[in-house]
């Protein structure tokens, strides 16, 4: 087996260190609802290394440079009108631009194609330390804010009311996907670093409530889904974004299962911060209505 | 007449690519003005976006089959439409993560395509112009068929105009006039889905959400009624998409490679600065 030797192994290193990034980042990108967000910062910071390769500097630079604008770019946005619009428009103007750069440079269609869909093969042992450092800082910017913007992703009014500014919180999330979005993009290619970041934490969402233990369940499951798609890729000689684009289909639809029959539908509000859930559906309906009959001292005794 | 020459380069209209392009590129730009609107008063920008993506597998498909890629547009579009809306895009809550796996899994089906594309046949630009479109390769043959699939898009969002917008702003009150909300949800969908899959042939199929989304967001920032804002929409998508064809004409001797810039990047280059000069919707009151 080749697959485990000489070349293969920076890209086995570099994988690993995608997948626990996309899991921890994924996790919140999940819990904002920012799909469409952590969709269009890797899709836009594609004109980056369209623009790299025309200017002939490191891929990784232009890479970061256009996927900060890109984030820039939709905070901005998003200031004048909706957030949707906002994120669909500067998508749409990092890929006309892209679309521009392209047909400037003599690239063939091989490379723009890996740079879209990934490519395995094509890491290098250089690569490893800058997407490792990179890498890093990601988790650490994280792990730093965890607790404000677990907060503000949670109970945005709540947040604000203990002097989390959610548009600070935003600003730096925003930053963090296109950091994540510059070092992974290479090896996933930019139109399926996506998946990786929300189906494993879908899934692990949907097994456990709590952050902490969603947050490693969701690393594990993405590391497990980026090792899977790896070797599916050397075996058949596909390209790689087929396999992390159908296992994290298959992470997502795994969860939902669960959620359904797994847990019996006891599916409740999340409320990481403390007992901030009141009434309870369900089973509890003889007890809550009492409650509700005996009126406010009851619920003064429960706070 | 000088000064004309200046701005229009000799030849532009007794062109055969430039006239199809130009009438295909109109009613595609038309179509997606009107449904792009419905499709922004729904919150559906995100399902637009997936769709608009999703179509490369569906262009890529039809290039293994050797068909013309409008059916593979269309056809995996509407399938890919079918499949969001039996997973559930149609509750607000997780409805972006619904989208996007199915964006996901679609586009990593695309990627195996023009891997086989490139491997099986000959077709050694499939993966660029699927993705980024050239409008002045459209032959007048297919204008029939982009007509056929525009009136199909335009009926659904015209018949259904009423309960589209209501269920939009008022479910609850739509499903109590006896109209089935989700039903009229799915049909926006695949209006939605047919729309992006004309303009993956105009101005590709990662772009097309330019389009879908770009004028109908300009056209609301003029009007606060839905029907003028449709014909907004339709007018600066038209604009835009007429000016684009137009300047990459006169681009053919513009450096670098003097070979013309790619009309897809003037289409969303002026759908963009339409957005941003349309002044911030006023919050007014009648009149």
């Amino acid at each position: 087996m080749g697959m485990f030797s000489g070349f293969m192994a920076s890209t086995w290193a570099v994988a690993s260190i995608v997948a626990v990034v996309a899991g921890v980042i994924g996790f919140f990108v999940v819990l904002r609802g920012a799909a469409f967000v952590a969709d269009a910062v890797p899709q836009g910071a594609f004109t980056g290394a369209a623009a790299a390769s025309l200017l002939g500097i490191n891929t990784l630079i232009g890479l970061a440079v256009a996927a900060l604008a890109g984030a820039l770019g939709i905070g901005w946005l998003g200031r004048r009108g909706r957030r949707d619009v906002a994120t669909a428009l500067a998508l749409v103007v990092m890929l006309g631009l892209g679309a521009l750069f392209l047909s400037f440079s003599t690239e063939y269609a091989p490379e723009i194609y890996s740079l879209l869909f990934g490519e395995v093969l094509g890491v290098s042992s250089t690569e490893i330390a800058p997407v490792a450092i990179l890498g890093g800082l990601c988790v650490l910017a994280t792990l730093a804010v965890f607790r404000p913007l677990l907060l503000s992703s949670v109970m945005p009014e709540l947040a604000e009311a203990r002097g989390v500014r959610a548009r600070r919180m935003e600003l730096i999330f925003l930053i963090v996907v296109a950091l994540a979005t510059s070092m992974t993009l290479p090896v996933t290619g930019a139109l399926l670093i996506f998946s990786l970041m929300i189906g494993p934490p879908a899934a692990a969402r949907s097994v456990t409530d709590r952050p902490l233990p969603a947050m490693l369940l969701s690393v594990l499951i993405a590391l497990a889904a980026v090792w899977a798609s790896i070797a599916a890729a050397y075996q058949t000689n596909w390209p790689v974004g087929f396999f992390v684009g159908a296992f994290g289909a298959v992470c997502y639809a795994a969860g939902r299962g669960w959620a359904r029959h797994g847990r019996g539908g006891a599916r409740r509000g999340r409320a990481p911060a403390g007992p901030a859930s009141p009434g309870r559906p369900g089973g509890t309906s003889p007890r809550a209505g009492t409650a509700l009959e005996t009126g406010a001292p009851a619920a003064n005794v429960r706070l | 007449m000088h000064l004309l020459h200046l701005i229009v380069e000799p030849g532009f209209f007794a062109s055969a690519p430039v006239r199809s392009a130009l009438i295909a590129g109109g009613i595609v730009a038309v179509v997606s003005g009107i449904v792009g609107a419905s499709a922004v008063f729904r919150g559906q920008s995100y399902a637009g976006h997936a769709l608009a993506d999703i179509s490369v597998t569906g262009g890529s498909a039809s290039f293994l089959a050797g068909i013309s890629p409008l059916w593979g547009f269309a056809g995996v579009g509407v399938l890919a439409a079918g499949v969001m809306d039996m997973i559930g895009v149609q509750r607000p809550r997780g409805r972006d993560l619904a989208t996007g796996i199915v964006r996901g899994a679609g586009l990593g089906l695309g990627a195996l395509f023009l891997y086989w594309d490139t491997q099986h046949t000959s077709t050694t630009g499939a993966t660029i112009s699927i993705l980024f479109g050239s409008l002045f390769t459209i032959t007048s043959s297919l204008l029939p068929v982009i007509a056929l699939f525009s009136a199909l898009a335009l009926g659904i969002v015209l018949v259904l105009y009423r309960p589209l917008l209501l269920s939009s702003a008022v479910p609850d009150l739509a499903a109590a006039r006896g109209i089935s909300v989700r039903l009229v949800g799915s049909a926006c969908l695949v209006a939605i889905a047919l729309t992006v899959s004309l303009s993956a042939m105009t101005i590709g199929a990662i772009l097309s959400t330019a389009l879908l989304i770009g004028p109908a967001a300009a056209g609301m920032r003029l009007t606060s009624r839905p029907g003028l804002a449709m014909v907004w929409a339709a007018l600066i998508g038209l604009a835009a998409t007429w000016l684009g064809v137009l300047l990459a004409w006169d681009s053919f001797y513009w450096p670098p490679r003097h070979q013309g810039w790619p009309v897809s990047f003037f289409v969303v280059s002026l759908i963009f600065v339409f957005y941003l000069v349309t002044p911030r919707p006023a919050r007014r009151g009648p009149g």
